[in-house]
This record gives structure tokens, C-alpha cells and sequence, in this order.
């Protein structure tokens, strides 16, 4: 994949702006090895909106949204160079207390990971980890989270039964209820629905509707039908750059870069 | 790409080299099979007439009269198999757990693959005479249970690390990615998720060094010796099934004969059952 | 509203359980475990070698080279010498290979192309099992129901065959006994190693082949021993490692003799029935040493082996990779 000469130097079209952004790359470059794939992303993510990423595929999208959590750095030759604020703090700062950050910016994956335990533990496992919890409280937590992630009414009987025993889409809300129990401020999607069917779909996009009162949410898409959808703000990646960022409603009406106007029109990708 | 150059012999020729391919082939699987029920009949048919309840609650024999019984040695072989995987397996499963999740692809680790290799590899008579030189010989000669559990547990080490290995490769990187993403801390994710979710495969590794070890005489010929008293701890030498089995086989009585093939068929049936056992495990894993 | 998640941020800041920074050390102590782990293999191989040495001295400054070439094995006068042990081990290993490799290639071929699956099932199980049998097993079925049937009918059989190889006297017990022995302790072993490879053998190739009017045989020669060449070397490898420091079984049926003989119908030794025959009764700290060596030289095969496996394995996949 080369990047032309002529598109340096390069600007993102911009707009928006964010007040008081909860995330904020700045300069963000990311290299796998000896080739890079992210170039100088500036992007600032709105507390309690839905921020989307699109972009075809190979466009850096989930690279750039497995920054966030550094979840990138347990593969060897994988790094990331330039600054991430979240709440005005470095996040790629050498001293960043990762299982912290981690707590506070959740993820969920293209396909649902139920851990091999019940769907109780599934929950409560990482909150015991973290939180000085009596039984009653754990209990209370467990059954919040998974009313948080619309899932309590079809487990409230099925505790103890594996994770494994529900169906696609409920173990994706299993892995959101997870995720939600460890009271993050920040929840990061990578294709959530990509491996699901489309009834739920819908219903995770419902929640994701919901779960922007209480926190912001990054989600990246390969589906313009849900970015528009769901999310306030979008940003378009091509090749490892971001070409244009913007209210979502404008930019899916009247995108600004012919780019980004091919893409969401279908001529590529 | 090979180069198909196929042969412009007569057909007859070919057709005929084909059957006689065909017919040894045949005959070889014959063989194998027909060697197998041999040894498997000789063993039952001579083992067979001294097994009963008492064979395994008695003494040993007597040289010449009766033939008691195996407790002490089978008790003395589980007290030391016992003590090995006690020894080899967290070892092998932490180095396992190392060449898996932390060193992977990098230079130390397939150092590390290399000597777990070689030795899985080294005869185990090789793992007796260390044993005997680190153990039996450092405090002045004395022989002891201990030094043959050692030696076992040097056995059973190498397989465990490379099975527990594989099976946590198995397991895919998305579960690693969303027990970390939760902020589990990574021993946690390991101890708690991972071996959670290979506890099968690692189960097996665990298995099928024991069956390894359980059938091993030649590590304990210069560590365990053989006794004729009851195994109360493993400070002395110790009785066991297979060094018993060797003194007894190449002693001149009879009955010492007898319970030779008698404690070979118990042997045999516990092995040929975890062998079955664990196919099944492997096929039902592959199956899923 | 920033007050708010301030305020969240807060409770959920002092209801931490265990900091951190708990955790981080944590962290950092179980990866150090398992790192330590991971050294003591290493460290396991460096003693067992550096013992073997240290306790061979003695008869490593007294005999030096000779103690390779020499067949003397005299504990009256302290005359030791590992030929005849080093010649066994070759000897009987040999044996079994080219016995066990035919055979394990006839029965993988066997259970890919030519048995129906229900079949291959059956016959792989049970050729599996001889691997589940333990050595000193086949001992004893070797000392007292085999030997003397190769005493009584194959022996003389052979015998009338001309040559040096089946001279003298059968006496069952032997090199020849021994040697095939270990080709069916090994079959197993070949045989799933040769089984994979033919699987491995791209259909698609066989397919056009077999399209093109050969018959089986043809096919398989043509195309998967090629491939399986490979397999073949990896395989003998594989064999050799395990025949060579087989213990109990042959020490019940190789006659243990320290006499070097052409005949295979004669008793012999290998390094490691001489060890389990003679370590025991070792009573003087010259035969003990002496007896070390042997280990250590066999130690030393088994390692230049297990290297040479190592970097065929690697070429190979080097090939692959390409």
C-alpha cells in the first residue's frame, strides 16, 4: 500500500470542534514492524457521544482504536508513537498504569469472547479483581450490568449456565455487561456487530444509544447504515489517515473530501 | 512443483508392481496388529492366574512359596509417582506457560524449545544415572524413593511444558485481548481464563506424562532400588512395580515368575486404558 | 457534568480492592516464576552433562581415546572399553530401523490410501497401542516366548542363508532378537510420523495424477514419497533417537556379552544394557566411572542426533516458507 508523494502534507478536514474532548490523539503514528499504518492522527472524542470510524478495510481503523486501551502491546514490534490524552494524561506516557486504564476504557470485539465460566462469573469475574465488593453488592453489580447491557431478562435464570450456551448476539450483550461492570468511562467497539445476525444487531444498537448517557463510546464500522445511525461524530480513515472529520448528519449529506464522498456513496471500499 | 513423469511401462507390469505394493502394505498393518495381540495375549494368559483381590492387599512372596501380593510396590509406585508430578508438572506447565504467552517468538525461547526437546529425547536410563550422581551419591550412597521421584520428574517435565504449550496456543488471541481489555491483570488472565479454557488439553499433557512414567523401569534401577518392606515414607530405597517386575522376571523361582506376569498385566491394562482414554479426549477435542 | 464523573471516578478510585500496583508486581513476580521455569530446563540439560562428565573423569585421564576403540572389558585387570557396548547400540539400532521403516511407510500407506476409513481407524489404534507397552514389557515377552521361538524356527531358517551375517549357534537371546525388538518398540512412532506425511500430500497433486491413468502405486511413489522423503528423514531421526537408548527390553533379550561378533545370531550389548546389567554391581570406583562414560557418550549421540533433527526440521520449514 504506497501513499502517494503528493498527498504530503496532509490535512484533515475538520468540522467540528470538540469541546472538552474525553480522548484526544495527537500526532498519533503507528508502526507494525517496519511499516507504518497510522500517520499523524489528530482526533478528539466527545464525552457521552457515539464517535464512529470508518474507512475501507486495511484503512487502520481498529489500529487506531487498539491505541486507546493499548491493547496493541503485547504483540511484539507493534508500537505506537505520538500522544493520547484521556482526561488530559498522556496515556502512552512510559509510566501509564496500564490494568488502570484499562478499567476505565473497556473494548469489545468483533466476535463475542465469553470467558469458559458461567454467565454470573462472566461478570463478576474482573469486578472481584478490582472492587472491594460484599457478596450483596457483587450480586447487585452483576445484575445492574447486565441490565445495563439489555440482557438481565433472558439470564436472570441461567446464571450458572456456561457463557458459551447463549447465542451470538446475546453473548456479545454478555461481553458488553463485562465490560460495563467495571464502570468505564469510556467504552471502545471494534465491529461489534460484524459477526451477528441482524435482530441483534439492532438490539446492540439500541444500547449503544442508551450506554451514551452514562459514557462515551468509539466505534468502528465497515457498515455507513450504522455510523449513521448510532453515532454523533465520524471520522473517514483511508491509508492510514484521517481524511475528514465531522458531524455525522453532515458528513453522510454533504461530505466535504471527494473521498470521503466516494466512499460513503459506494464507489469504494 | 514435482514433475509428473509417470512410467511408459507395460500395463500388465505396472498393474502387477501395483498388487504387490498393495499386498505388503496389507500385510505390514497385519503384522503390526498381529505382533500387537501377541504380546497382549501372552501377558494376559500368563498374568492372569494370579490376579485376584489379594494380589493387590498382600506382601510380596517368598522365594519359592505362594505368590502374595503387589501391595508394596504398587503403593511404592504411586507414592513416587505421586511425589514426581508433584515436582514436574508445575514446572512444566510455568515453562510451558512461558514459551506460550511470554517468550513466544524470540531467541530465548527457542532455546528453551530446543532443550525441552532434547530432553524429552534423552534415554531415561541417562535421567537415572543423573539422578543417581545428584542425589544418591550426595549424601553417601543411600538410594531412596526420593531420588526416583526426582528422576521421574525429570521425565515427565518435557512432556508436560511442550503440551501445555501447544494447548495454550490453541487457544485463540481474542480471549487474551478481552480478559486484558477488562484490566485483569496478566497472571490472572492466565491462571483464572486461560488454563480455564485449555484445562483439557492441559489435563491431557499431565495424563500422558503419567502414562509415560508409570510404565519406566530403567530410572529407577540406580535411584529407587527395590525393597521388600512396605513404603512408609520415600527416605529409603522403595518398592515399585517395575523394578519388581525386572527381579522377579530374571529371578529363578517360579512364583516370582508369576507374580512378574501377574503385575506386568496390571501394568499394561492401566497403560492400554489412559492410552484409550486419551485418544477419545483428542478425538472429541478435534470432533468440536 | 464534569462534576459528576469526577465524583463516579472518585468512588470508584477508593473502592479498589488491591491497588495497581499490586497487581503490576504481581505481574512481574509470575512472569519471573515462569521464567524461572523456563531457565531450569536449561540449566537441567547443563547438569546432567557436566555430572555425566564429572563423574566420567576417572576413566576419561585413564583411558583416554582408547577407551572408544577398545572392546576390552577385563574388571580383574581394570581394562575397560567401550567398542563392543558403542558397536551394539549401532548394530541393533540399525536393525530396527531397516526393519520398522518399510513396514511403518507400508502401514501409513495402509491407512491413508488404501484401508476404508472404519478400518484405518481400527488398525491406527492398535499400532498406537504398541506404543502404550512398556519397554520392560517386551522384555519378558522377548526373554521367554519370543527368543525361543526365533531359537527354535526362524534361526535355523536363516542359518541356511549363506554369509557371515547368520552364523552360529542360535541361541535366541541376541543382536538380531533385539534388534526386532525395537523395530516394533519404534513402528509406531514411523508409522504416525509417515502417516501425517501422506496426509500432508496435497490432494489436488494425487488427484491428477491418478486422473492421468496411473495406479496407486505409481501415484505414491511418484508424488508422495517425494514429499514424503522428507517425512522419511525426520522419521529416522525420530527411530534413532528411540532405539538407541532403549533399555529394559533389550537388556532381557541382547544375551549381554562384551564380544564383538559378525554374526547377529551372537549375544552383544549396548551402552545401555551394559548400564542396567552392570551399574549396580559396579564395585570399584574405576568400573563406576567407566560405566558413567558410557552414559556420556551416549548421551553425546543422542545429543548430536537431536541437533541434526534441529536443523533439518528448520531447513525445512525454511523450504516451506518459500
Amino acid at each position: 500500500m504506497n501513499v502517494p508523494a503528493q498527498e504530503t502534507p496532509f490535512e484533515t478536514v475538520r468540522d467540528v470542534v470538540i469541546e472538552n474532548p474525553v480522548i484526544s490523539a495527537q500526532q498519533l503514528d503507528f508502526w507494525y514492524g517496519q511499516s507504518q499504518a497510522l500517520f499523524a492522527n489528530d482526533l478528539d472524542i466527545a464525552p457521552r457521544k457515539v464517535t464512529a470510524i470508518i474507512g475501507p478495510s486495511g484503512c487502520g481503523k481498529s489500529t487506531h482504536l487498539r491505541v486507546y486501551n493499548r491493547i496493541f502491546e503485547q504483540y511484539r514490534g507493534q508500537r505506537a508513537v505520538g500522544r493520547v490524552l484521556l482526561d488530559g494524561q498522556d496515556l502512552l506516557a512510559p509510566g501509564t498504569d496500564v490494568i488502570a486504564l484499562r478499567r476505565r476504557v473497556g473494548m469489545i470485539f468483533q466476535k463475542p469472547t465469553p470467558f469458559p465460566m458461567s454467565i454470573f462469573e462472566n461478570v463478576a469475574y474482573g469486578v472481584r479483581l478490582h472492587f472491594a465488593f460484599s457478596r450483596k453488592e457483587l450480586e447487585q453489580k452483576v445484575e445492574e450490568s447486565l441490565r445495563a447491557a439489555a440482557l438481565w431478562d433472558e439470564v436472570k435464570d441461567l446464571l450458572h449456565k456456561p457463557g458459551t450456551a447463549l447465542s451470538g448476539g446475546q453473548q456479545q450483550r454478555l461481553c458488553i455487561a463485562r465490560a460495563l461492570a467495571m464502570s468505564p468511562e469510556v467504552l471502545l467497539m471494534d465491529e461489534p456487530t460484524s459477526a451477528i445476525d441482524p435482530v441483534a444487531t439492532a438490539r446492540i444498537e439500541e444500547l449503544v444509544l442508551q450506554l451514551k448517557e452514562r459514557l462515551t463510546v468509539v466505534i468502528v464500522t465497515h457498515n455507513m447504515q450504522q455510523a449513521a445511525r448510532i453515532s454523533d461524530n465520524t471520522a473517514f480513515f483511508h491509508l492510514g489517515r484521517i481524511i475528514e472529520f465531522g458531524a455525522t448528519a453532515k458528513m453522510f449529506t454533504n461530505p466535504s473530501h471527494p473521498k470521503t464522498e466516494e466512499y460513503i456513496t459506494g464507489r469504494f471500499g | 512443483m514435482t514433475e509428473l513423469r509417470l512410467s511408459h511401462r507395460p500395463a500388465t507390469a505396472r498393474k502387477a508392481l501395483d498388487v504387490f505394493v498393495r499386498a505388503f502394505s496389507v500385510l505390514s498393518a497385519a503384522l503390526g496388529i498381529f505382533f500387537l495381540f501377541w504380546i497382549l495375549w501372552v501377558v494376559l494368559q500368563k498374568g492372569h492366574t494370579v490376579l485376584s483381590w489379594s494380589f493387590f492387599t498382600s506382601a510380596p512372596p517368598s522365594p519359592g512359596e505362594g505368590v502374595g501380593g503387589i501391595k508394596y510396590a504398587l503403593v511404592g509406585t504411586l507414592k513416587m509417582t505421586g511425589l514426581a508430578c508433584l515436582m514436574g508438572v508445575p514446572v512444566g506447565l510455568l515453562t510451558g506457560v512461558y514459551l506460550a504467552e511470554f517468550g513466544r517468538h524470540g531467541a530465548f525461547a527457542s532455546g528453551v524449545r530446543f532443550c525441552v526437546n532434547l530432553l524429552m529425547g534423552i534415554p531415561s536410563i541417562l535421567v537415572g544415572l543423573f539422578a543417581y550422581t545428584i542425589i544418591v551419591l550426595a549424601a553417601p550412597r543411600h538410594y531412596s524413593g526420593n531420588a526416583g521421584a526426582f528422576a521421574l520428574a525429570i521425565i515427565m517435565l518435557p512432556t508436560v511444558a511442550r503440551t501445555s504449550e501447544d494447548m495454550l496456543l490453541l487457544v485463540p488471541d481474542a480471549l487474551r485481548e478481552s480478559a486484558l481489555a477488562l484490566g485483569i491483570p496478566r497472571w490472572r488472565v492466565i491462571t483464572g481464563i486461560l488454563f480455564r479454557a485449555a484445562r483439557k488439553g492441559l489435563l491431557t499433557g499431565v495424563l500422558l506424562s503419567v502414562s509415560r512414567v508409570s510404565g519406566e523401569t530403567a530410572p529407577l534401577l540406580f535411584t529407587a532400588l527395590n525393597n521388600n518392606f512396605y513404603p512408609k515414607d520415600l527416605s529409603q530405597p522403595t518398592a515399585n512395580l517395575t523394578v519388581t517386575i525386572y527381579n522377579y522376571a530374571m529371578s529363578p523361582y517360579d512364583n516370582w515368575q508369576r507374580v512378574a506376569w501377574g503385575a506386568s498385566l496390571v501394568i499394561m491394562a492401566f497403560l492400554l486404558g489412559v492410552t484409550l482414554l486419551l485418544r477419545f479426549i483428542l478425538k472429541e477435542r478435534h470432533r468440536s | 457534568m464534569t462534576l459528576r464523573r469526577l465524583a463516579n471516578l472518585w468512588k470508584a478510585q477508593t473502592s479498589f480492592r488491591k491497588t495497581s500496583a499490586f497487581h503490576r508486581s504481581a505481574d512481574r513476580a509470575f512472569r519471573l516464576l515462569t521464567l524461572l521455569c523456563a531457565v531450569s530446563t536449561l540449566l537441567l540439560v547443563g547438569a546432567i552433562l557436566w555430572n555425566l562428565v564429572e563423574n566420567a573423569w576417572p576413566s576419561i585421564t585413564r583411558f583416554g581415546l582408547g577407551f572408544v576403540t577398545s572392546s576390552q572389558w577385563n574388571p580383574v585387570k581394570s581394562q575397560y572399553g567401550a567398542a563392543s557396548s558403542i558397536y551394539g547400540t549401532l548394530v541393533s539400532t540399525a536393525i530396527a530401523l531397516i526393519l520398522a521403516l518399510p513396514i511403518s511407510v507400508a502401514i501409513a500407506l495402509f491407512l491413508t490410501s488404501y484401508a476404508p476409513p472404519w478400518l484405518a481407524r481400527i488398525v491406527g489404534t492398535c499400532v498406537e497401542l504398541l506404543a502404550a507397552i512398556p519397554s520392560i514389557i517386551y522384555g519378558m515377552w522377548g526373554l521367554f516366548v519370543f527368543a525361543p521361538y526365533m531359537q527354535k524356527t526362524v534361526q535355523p531358517m536363516l542359518a541356511k542363508l549363506p554369509g557371515p551375517l547368520f552364523d552360529g549357534a542360535p541361541l535366541g537371546v541376541g543382536m538380531l532378537t533385539a534388534g526386532i525388538i525395537l523395530a516394533l518398540m519404534i513402528l509406531p512412532f514411523l508409522t504416525a510420523v509417515m502417516r501425517d506425511v501422506f496426509s500432508m500430500t496435497p490432494p489436488v497433486l494425487l488427484e491428477s495424477a491418478a486422473g492421468m491413468g496411473s495406479t496407486s502405486w505409481e501415484v505414491t511413489r511418484k508424488i508422495a514419497i517425494p514429499y514424503g522423503l522428507r517425512g522419511l528423514i525426520g522419521a529416522t531421526f525420530l527411530g534413532l533417537g528411540r532405539a538407541i537408548g532403549e533399555t529394559m527390553a533389550v537388556t532381557f533379550v541382547i544375551g549381554n556379552s562384551h564380544r564383538i561378533s559378525t554374526s547377529l545370531f551372537a549375544p552383544g550389548n549396548t551402552i545401555a544394557s551394559t548400564l542396567a546389567n552392570e551399574f549396580n554391581e559396579a564395585d570399584s570406583p574405576l568400573l563406576e566411572a567407566a560405566l558413567i562414560e558410557l552414559g556420556l557418550i551416549l548421551f553425546v549421540i543422542t545429543l548430536i542426533i537431536q541437533i541434526l533433527a534441529h536443523l533439518w526440521l528448520r531447513s525445512l520449514q525454511k523450504r516451506q516458507a518459500r
